[in-house]
């Protein structure tokens, strides 16, 4: 529970991490939370723990980073990290967390499957979006509780046995639908006041609420991103729920020193060097019979390449005042893969994650 | 992304026949409405923006519908908040006099859909005082009307068919919402009807001893019983309230979805379809080319934003492997200006190239489509200047992009 009284968290990015066990990440379409998710996933394996990776929006975003065919509705290990930690994935889709529910509480799987048949889905995913909701942050938040030696489904197991995994970490709605998404308890309330998803709702809700619980936001640095991680992180506070960090991602360093980006932003670039540059430079083609003009061409790309440095510093400014610390992953040449991964998680642990 | 094959990929002039016009598209009184589609982010909001600038500069009475611009683009037209109504948006500066009006005749307004708002008036609309007061106090109808997914869809169509019958606009510009997927847009409208008549809410809504049940036969009789345990019978009370109350509307909603579906059809109506220049959106521009040709929704064309062209002097001719060896052929220290140009250049080609892959790729398969480039601005476009650029980058008189 959030505490009025407490001072601002300390910022650092241990802090951001400290003992928390549930890492929600959101942050605006496309920017990279699938990859920062995985990425995070298998650097906090690489403490030697087994990690949980839940993507819950049913688009198999993980499948297709590594590569993999499909993945089904269950906890499959998929990656390995150094000290024989471990990421296990499990793509959960509304559909499959609700019969598994039903099974689960009610014994009733034929039941089930005729729901299914009546478009059950539909009405949990349109017109009760608070039961979705519930069900998926539901199954996350089972597996932060679940200990060794526990019922998979049930209990939470031996109060005092080891927690059979030691992270999860999930790949979230975007900013858009975070709050509502994470707030299952009030989108239920208007929904069903008493009852045993009520309940299950509270069990929720005491997980995402309390230090073990903490929501990080994917951004890029630029404008629509950027707003969107602050106005995400309005509301994440706004419920009381706990940030962590901001993953910037895809982050390239400039190819110019700083007086000549800022030069070249404000349109004086010096080409006398540049052209002299050219001179010197040994090029083959008919453009070395005209180094004024290839100069020229590449004046134009310069500035728009000071321009874009120059934005993206003043929005790493920006986010910089936010509060959560900011970690950032590098651009990497050719998209993100399987492949990359490890390179982005081996980053995410030299800024702190995991330690 | 995937590597593109050399071997395919033409250079961009080979298809200049098929080039989009768009000034040729919005000087035609025929055209009444454009539909800026595409998956999200992808400069649909841009896009439709910078079409009504151009369309109002170059006479016509505009009107942009939006639906999510980034603030400060909102900010620059005026709009600081959702509105159902069209607002006038001041066209002052490089083209034209102040207060809405553009060139020879021509204006711009430009609205934000409320799509809570828009819903709230159709049910208004199609119930009498007492049930639209029940259906829009109903918790049901709080979640459908602001959380469906396809709800905003379903009221961005409502808003341009209200705004069409009007009459007072020459052109229409509907953007779309940012959807995951290009087709949830013409998806929607139907997947709405299709809920709100669906077997599930008429099984769930009908009291346990009627028709309904019996039909349906003993084993839908346990279900009902579970969906009541586990939800509560408050639950299943509103949610019957909800569709009983939602009934006598719907018939109505019905009807307008299908009259905008056809109204999309008609040939005053053109789809312009946004993509940028990586895999998933081309790939989701070629579903939804392929879509609107089997819906027969009229294809104006596809507009490729935020691509990287190159220079159009001596540095068009500059190979990547060229400029790299160029830029390591200088001593270390030496030159650093010239070595970060040439290694910017040599990025700039590969992207080139990547991206003239993809777009070959896609004219493989739609031969006819017509296509214009939009290049990317190195800052975002959140004014009437910036949307002038993307006017005029729309139109193939700029295609650089570089400023
Ligand atoms: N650090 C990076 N360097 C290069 N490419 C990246 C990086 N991170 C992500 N990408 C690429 O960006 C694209 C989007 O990434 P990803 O699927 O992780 O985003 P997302 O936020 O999960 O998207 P969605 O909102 O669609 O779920 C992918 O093509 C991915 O390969
Ligand atoms: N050609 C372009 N060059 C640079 N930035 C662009 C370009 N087109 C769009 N943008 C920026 O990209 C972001 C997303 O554009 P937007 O039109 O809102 O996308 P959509 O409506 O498809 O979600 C905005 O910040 C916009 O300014
Ligand atoms: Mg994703
Ligand atoms: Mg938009």
């Amino acid at each position: 529970m959030s505490d009025p009284e407490r001072g601002p968290r300390d910022s650092g990015p241990e802090a951001a991490f400290a003992g928390a066990r549930l890492h929600i990440v959101t942050g605006k379409g496309g920017t990279g939370k699938t990859t920062a998710a995985a990425a995070l996933a298998l650097s906090l394996a690489s403490r030697g723990g087994r990690v949980l990776l839940v993507e819950v929006e049913g688009r198999q975003g993980v499948a297709a980073l590594l590569g993999s065919a499909a993945l089904p509705y269950e906890e499959r290990e998929m990656l390995r990290a150094a000290n024989g930690g471990s990421v296990h994935v499990l793509a959960a889709d509304a559909e499959a967390a609700l019969l598994e529910y039903l099974e689960m509480f009610y014994g009733i799987r034929r039941a089930g499957q005729a729901l299914t048949r009546l478009g059950a889905v539909d009405f949990a995913t349109t017109v009760a979006p608070g039961l979705r909701d519930v069900l998926l942050t539901g199954k996350a938040t089972e597996a932060v509780r679940r200990r060794a030696g526990g019922r998979r489904h049930s209990s939470d197991g031996p109060g005092n046995a080891p927690f059979h995994y030691d992270s999860v970490v999930m790949d979230a709605p975007p900013t858009g639908r975070i709050g509502q998404f994470l707030n299952v308890n009030s989108e239920v309330a208007g929904l069903a006041r008493v009852g045993p998803v009520r309940s299950h709702a509270d069990r929720v809700m005491e997980v995402i609420r309390s230090e073990r619980t903490r929501v990080h936001f994917v951004t890029l640095l630029e404008e629509m991103p950027a707003q969107e991680t602050r106005d995400g992180i309005n509301e994440i506070s706004g419920l009381g729920l706990n940030l962590g960090a901001v993953l910037v991602n895809m982050v390239a360093p400039p190819l110019l020193g700083g007086a000549d980006l800022a030069a070249a932003a404000a349109g004086e670039l010096d080409t006398a060097e540049l052209v002299r540059g050219l001179k010197a430079a040994r090029l083959e083609t008919a453009s070395a019979e005209a180094p004024e003009a290839l100069a020229a061409d590449l004046a134009g790309q310069v500035r728009a390449h000071a321009l874009r440095h120059l934005l993206q510093e003043r929005v790493r400014g920006e986010l910089e005042g936010l509060g959560p610390p900011l970690l950032e992953l590098p651009l990497l040449e050719g998209g993100a893969d399987r492949a990359a991964l490890a390179s982005l998680a081996r980053r995410l642990s030299e800024q702190g994650v995991g330690r | 992304m995937t590597g593109t094959d050399p071997g395919t990929a033409p250079r961009p002039e080979v298809s200049e026949a098929g080039r989009l016009d768009a000034d040729a598209l919005v000087d035609d009184p025929g055209t009444r409405i454009i539909v800026c589609c595409g998956a999200g982010g992808v400069g649909k909001t841009t896009t439709a923006a910078a079409l009504g600038v151009r369309a109002a500069e170059r006479g016509r009475r505009t009107v942009v519908i939006t639906v999510d611009p980034a603030r400060r683009l909102a900010q620059s037209m005026g709009l600081e908040e959702l509105d159902n109504t069209p607002r006038p948006v001041p066209l002052s500066g490089a083209n034209g006099a102040a207060g809405g009006s553009g060139g020879a005749g021509g204006s711009l307004h430009a609205m934000m859909l409320d799509m809570k708002r828009t819903f709230d008036e159709v049910v208004r609309e199609h119930a009498d005082p007492e049930r639209a007061r029940q259906i829009l106090a109903n918790p049901f109808y709080q979640t459908l009307s602001t959380s469906f997914s396809g709800t905003q869809e379903y009221m961005a169509m409502e808003r341009l068919g209200q705004l069409r019958q009007s009459g007072e606009w020459d052109l229409i510009v509907v953007d779309t919402p940012p959807s995951r997927s290009a087709l949830d847009f013409l998806d929607a409208p139907e997947r709405l009807g299709r809920f709100l008549d669906g077997k599930l809410i008429r099984f769930l809504s009908a009291p346990a001893s009627t028709g309904a049940f019996r039909l349906l036969g003993a084993g839908f009789n346990v279900v009902g019983s579970v969906v009541g345990r586990i939800v509560g019978t408050q639950f299943l009370n509103d949610l019957r309230a909800f569709v009983s109350a939602f009934d006598t509307v719907f018939g109505g909603f019905q009807e307008r979805a299908e009259r905008t579906y056809r109204l999309l059809q008609a040939p005053g109506t053109a789809f312009v379809v946004v993509a940028v220049p990586d895999t998933d959106s081309m790939r989701e521009a070629s579903y939804f080319v392929e879509r609107l040709a089997k819906d027969s929704m009229p294809l104006a064309g596809l507009v490729i934003n935020r691509t990287h062209p190159l220079p159009t002097g001596p540095g068009a001719r500059l190979g990547a492997a060229e400029a790299l060896a160029a830029a390591d052929s200088l001593a270390t220290g030496d030159h650093p200006l010239a070595g970060a140009a040439l290694r910017l250049h040599a990025e700039r080609v590969r992207v080139h190239e990547r991206e003239a892959g993809l777009r070959a790729r896609l004219l493989s398969a739609h031969r006819s489509l017509r296509v214009v480039e939009v290049a990317a601005r190195p800052e975002d476009v959140h004014d009437l200047a910036g949307l002038r650029g993307i006017g005029s980058a729309l139109a193939g008189e700029d295609a650089s992009g570089d400023p």
